[in-house]
């Protein structure tokens, strides 16, 4: 065995999309953990406190670490999208691909793809202020990531982003959760259905529970249901 | 000129003449045998298995198949199962006793020594299958199970669901990959043997068209074996690939090897009937189905009913009363007979007339019930059994039924399968002697491609065993005989005038046929000649047919000469030409097997002449007439002598064969 | 005919050769019997153009009965045609009707090319088993067969993948034109059976190296091939496949 190259080789490369797919998965729990308590009625006091606790020196390297998860995940997902390319130069006329597969299956790049244009906008939004410009709000440098995000999802139009790009992510997560155990090798019939039972809860309630909190900050801003 | 045939039998007690002859055998040293090159031509159980032996001893070897890969050799086909005399049964089965039902299933027109020593080794076939991870079915406890065939009354069927062949040759296939792989083994796909080259007396090599580019080329050998299966697709419909053919058999023959009993072929009782005329080819049902499916006509004839609307009482379960003995699992020749009589007096069943029942309804509630049993159901209702016994057999034959559904858009869960007699094996073949030697020296042939083994029938399962056997574990051997006087040969120049000459010739015959520029297909003179053979020279034969037939399939040659039309070239990818060339062999073929049948004054296992049978219809054979292999020699196209090899039997009483 | 005849519309890629550039021909087709297999249909088709002057279409096939895996044919946007669970020579016309068109295409791979019309190249997939699909053994070397008792459930799960028949559907279905299928169930066979252990690692990272190098694409799970197969392969294979090919890598020297 050519030794150079196994990390060339197509099935490790598979892995290390499993892997680094199963580490943002569960980066999203702690994420929607966190975000949840945004929800909590003691005017942002539990949610400024976690975020200022994400902020502590010791949390710092493994917010590098969440950042080389998203890169490897999108590296590697650029290098085998090309070398698949390479193994159909001419493809078909007709395609009756729905008779045996699913589309979100078959869209993983471009799913990924919005999910990567969405990222950029969320750091943009919250992240990149919150760690280096500082923002200013009501005419003064504020590091009060709680008022940030009332100040974000003050607009209606970047609450139905948030809320649109949770689909995306559901079907994302539909297709990776469960296609991340199997490239691992995780396929048992005794456990499947768990597996993917486990995956589906997991790919719908965790989306729509980040749907859920941008909205309801927006309702909260402008009134329409009480704090 | 009759010359003498010596089949080089090895002397003594027929129980030690192989183990002897293994041990005296001239043997070619390892630094020699990196000097000899092999060519095989044919990739099904013989071929790769051939190939795939000789490569590990440490010859040269050159593989050629016309398919796109060794994999797709027809041998993959085979559903049943293959014989062994291992006795795991412990039903008193023995190397005699295998050697006995083949001999007797042959209806005495195999040759003893062969049959033989085909017995001795056929255990060693399960073992080499083990070993390489052929995935036989096996019992709870971990050992290999068994089942029976036709024309025995021991268990010794090893199987793989219904897909025995197709494992057997993955595990020939992976062993010959793996010489490939080792570079051992040089693999020729999509290439055609066209010719033999023999160069003073004796097979030097062949000449081969890649059918990709339509080149020809031409190879050196210093032995040359063909593996290339049998000639059942002369008769267009058969249970054969639609690739099988004779060419490489038949282009041997034209240039000194003998073609014997021709006349010989099988004609297999279950096989799913003909739908009408578009028919490509037809489709086995395994025999092993027999196990388990009883044979049945309606007692009126022109029945109508539904199979299910006949009450019992009026079925006629017609091998069960004939042959009470062996019932339904009567051998293939018998059953199908039978099934003809049934259907020839106007009993038979389904929109043709031209089938019979394959009836499961009864043994699936017998596995029911076995089935409630082993699961404690007590008083099973009929709906338990039927779901019970659904399930056994669907384990047992799912994929078969599945294929009946599929072809017949009937379920045979339901109702019973209607199968009627096909074309199915040949048991003659080029003649060869106890080392698998044709009649020109360095020209070998195994398998289906030979004659030696199934006398005038074949028993089920016994194919694949005949195939593995010559490949594994026979010519590894016999081919020292004659390469140990080859060491001396260096390999000859592929310019040599006898490959100039026989390319040529090749080349010539390939523009001849290119050239006709006719009106008709080649598919309509091989259905021509396909209808003639089986309306003439199939199940049953008599002499003023086969007179009728030769005439008919002259002036069919006559006719395909003239008005042939081969489209596209014969430099590029050209399955027509392909087509073309063999069918052109298969005409010849053709005359011969219907000389053979004519020749041949008695009836014996699949030769069945309507001049010589017994009161009751059974085959009267003439032992002190035609205990002989009929072996042909070709003088010219339509023109050939009869050779004949004496067949004695020393160790088995010669005897009327019964099955009642 | 039991149900009358049909009249089609074929619409087939002609390609003169692997070096050509190929197109779409047309052809209407009438006469068909609802009882012939798609083969027998394309025969039908040839037989009208060879009458007619033309170049008939090429196509593998050889067995017709489903189990050499030879013919090939992607009918409609599905390798085999619209049924599952069959080969193209095992599809009937009764499963199209009265005024159908009908796309024919050849498998298309990198690693597949083009022959000749609807006839490929898969020579690609006899090359991964020569780098690893086998068990070391030569002739005459073995015990006698019942001294390695098998499970029944590994023998037969074992058989249930040895059952593939090299088509190469799964690698036509896949949309990165994967053949993972093909060589994990290979792989399968073997790991799953004591006669296979000792080159269990070797065998693994051998057939895998020699895929990629052929031009597959990688496995994304759609599960494609496995719902295509005509032979149901399931792509549990795959996932031991992953599992077999991370102990050999981080095992093997």
């Amino acid at each position: 065995m050519n030794q150079k190259g196994i990390f060339k080789n197509v099935v490790v490369k598979k892995y290390i999309m499993g892997l680094s797919g199963l580490f943002l998965i569960l980066f999203l729990l702690v994420h929607l953990s966190i975000n949840l308590c945004a929800l909590i009625p003691d005017g942002g006091n539990t949610f400024n406190e976690l975020a200022e606790f994400m902020d502590l020196p010791v949390i710092k390297p493994l917010e590098v670490g969440l950042f080389i998860g998203f890169i490897i995940h999108i590296l590697d997902a650029l290098v085998l999208t090309l070398q698949n390319r390479k193994a159909r130069k001419n493809g078909y006329e007709v395609s009756a691909a729905n008779a045996n597969s699913k589309w979100y299956s078959r869209s993983m790049g471009i799913l990924g793809t919005l999910l990567l244009m969405f990222l950029i906008i969320h750091l943009a939004h919250f992240w990149f202020p919150n760690r280096f410009t500082g923002y200013e709000l009501d005419g003064k440098e504020s590091h009060n990531l709680y008022q940030l995000m009332l100040y974000t999802f003050n607009e209606l139009w970047i609450v139905v982003l948030y809320v649109l790009v949770q689909i995306s992510l559901g079907y994302h997560l539909l297709h990776g959760f469960r296609s991340a155990f199997q490239t691992l090798g995780l396929n048992h019939p005794r456990y499947n259905t768990i597996i993917e039972g486990l995956g589906v809860i997991y790919s719908i309630t965790v989306p729509l529970l980040f749907a859920v909190i941008p909205v309801i900050l927006y309702l909260r801003i402008h009134g329409y249901i009480p704090y | 000129m009759s010359q003498k045939l010596d089949a080089k039998i090895p002397e003594g007690n027929i129980a030690e003449k192989w183990t002897k002859y293994k041990s005296t055998v001239p043997l070619v040293n390892p630094a020699n045998k990196r000097n000899i090159e092999i060519i095989v031509v044919g990739t099904g159980l013989a071929g790769s298995s051939a190939a795939s032996a000789l490569a590990e001893m440490g010859y040269k070897v050159k593989v050629f198949c016309f398919q796109d890969s060794a994999r797709r050799a027809h041998s993959i086909a085979a559903q049943g199962g293959i014989n062994a005399a291992k006795n795991y049964q412990n039903d008193g089965d023995s190397i005699y006793r295998l050697f006995y039902d083949t001999i007797k299933g042959g209806d005495y027109r195999a040759r003893e020594a062969n049959v033989h020593r085909l017995s001795e080794v056929s255990g060693n076939i399960i073992d080499q299958c083990v070993a390489q991870g052929v995935p036989f079915a096996r019992e709870y406890g971990g050992l290999l199970s068994n089942r029976s065939f036709g024309g025995t009354q021991v268990q010794r069927t090893f199987y793989a669901a219904g897909q025995t062949g197709q494992q057997l040759l993955l595990g020939a296939y992976s062993a010959l990959q793996r010489q490939v792989g080792m570079g051992t083994v040089k693999s020729y796909t999509r290439h055609e043997m066209l010719d033999v080259v023999n160069i003073d007396g004796k097979c030097r090599g062949i000449i081969a068209r890649d059918l990709v580019t339509g080149k020809l080329e031409r190879h050196f050998g210093h032995a040359v074996l063909l593996c290339t299966g049998g000639y059942g697709n002369v008769f267009y419909l058969s249970t054969n690939a639609m690739g099988s053919n004779v060419t490489a058999a038949w282009k041997a023959h034209k240039k000194g090897a003998y073609f014997a009993n021709p006349c010989f072929t099988q004609i297999h009782p279950t096989c799913i009937p003909v739908s009408g005329d578009h028919q490509s080819k037809l489709t086995l049902m395994s025999e092993s189905l027999r196990n388990d499916g009883r044979i049945w006509t309606p007692k009126k004839q022109g029945d109508t009913r539904k199979a299910i609307d006949i009450p019992e009482e009026e079925r006629d379960y017609y091998l069960e009363r004939r042959y009470p003995a062996f019932g339904n699992l009567v051998p293939r020749d018998v059953a199908s007979r039978a099934a003809k009589e049934r259907c020839d007096a106007g009993y038979g069943v389904g929109t043709s007339k031209m089938a019979v029942y394959l009836d499961f309804a009864a043994n699936m509630k017998r596995y029911g019930r076995v089935e409630a049993t082993k699961q404690n159901i007590h008083n099973p209702d009929e709906e338990t059994i039927v779901r019970l016994g659904k399930e056994v057999v669907k384990e047992k034959y799912g994929n078969l039924f599945d294929m009946y559904k599929q072809i017949t858009d009937e379920n045979p869960y339901e109702v019973p399968m209607r199968i009627y007699p096909a074309v199915h094996y040949t048991m003659g073949g080029l003649w060869v002697d106890y080392n698998l030697m044709t009649t020109v020296p360095g020209l070998y042939a195994l398998g289906e491609a030979n004659f030696s083994d199934h006398g005038a029938n074949r028993l089920g399962a016994s194919a694949l065993m005949q195939g593995l056997a010559d490949g594994y574990f026979v010519i590894p051997y016999t081919i020292g005989a004659y390469l140990s006087n080859e060491i001396r040969t260096a390999a000859i120049s592929t310019d040599h005038e006898a490959f100039v000459e026989a390319e040529k010739n090749v080349q010539s015959q390939i523009e001849k046929l290119m050239n006709i520029k006719g009106t008709k297909s080649v598919d309509y003179f091989h259905k021509k000649l396909g209808k003639v053979m089986w309306d003439k020279c199939g199940m049953a034969r008599n002499e003023a047919g086969l007179k009728e037939a030769i005439a008919e399939i002259r002036a069919i040659r006559e006719e395909f000469w003239k008005d042939l039309r081969v489209p596209g070239s014969a430099n590029e990818f050209n399955p027509e030409l392909e087509k073309a060339g063999r069918v052109a062999d298969f005409i010849e073929l053709g005359e011969l097997m219907c000389k053979d049948a004519l020749n041949r004054n008695e009836s014996c296992g699949g030769h069945f002449r309507e001049e010589y049978q017994t009161e009751e219809g059974e085959a009267n054979r003439d032992d002190a007439d035609y205990a002989y292999v009929a072996a042909w020699e070709f003088n010219s196209v339509g023109e050939w002598t009869l050779n004949k090899e004496e067949l004695k039997y020393e160790n088995i009483k010669i005897a009327q064969r019964s099955y009642k | 005919m039991s149900h009358g005849d049909m009249n089609l519309t074929l619409k087939i890629w002609r390609q003169k050769n692997t070096e050509t550039k190929g197109s779409f021909e047309t052809y209407p087709i009438s006469g068909i019997s609802p009882d012939m297999s798609f083969l027998e249909m394309i025969d039908v088709l040839n037989e009208k153009l060879i009458v007619e002057g033309k170049e008939p279409v090429a196509f593998d096939h050889d067995c017709r009965e489903g189990i050499c895996g030879m013919c090939s044919m992607y009918i409609n946007g599905r390798p085999h045609g619209p049924k599952n669970a069959v080969t193209t020579c095992q599809l009937h016309m009764r499963s199209f009707k009265n005024g159908d068109t009908i796309v024919i295409e050849p498998w298309r791979a990198s690693a597949f090319p083009v022959i000749k019309d609807l006839a490929v190249d898969r020579t690609s997939f006899d090359r991964i088993m020569a780098a690893g699909g086998f068990v070391s053994v030569n002739t005459g070397n073995a015990q006698d067969a019942n001294n390695l008792p098998i499970s029944k459930e590994d023998a037969d799960e074992s058989f249930t993948s040895a059952a593939c028949i090299g088509c190469g559907a799964c690698v036509a279905a896949c949309k990165n034109a994967s053949a993972m299928l093909f060589v994990s169930a290979k792989v399968s066979q073997y790991a799953l059976l004591p006669q296979g252990q000792p080159e269990r690692k070797s065998r693994v990272l051998a057939m895998v190296a020699q895929m990629e190098e052929e031009g597959f694409g990688s496995c994304t799970n759609t599960g494609a091939c496995e719902a295509e197969c005509p032979k149901g392969i399931s792509i549990s294979n795959i996932a031991r496949l992953n599992r077999e090919y991370l102990g050999a890598a981080l095992s093997s020297k």
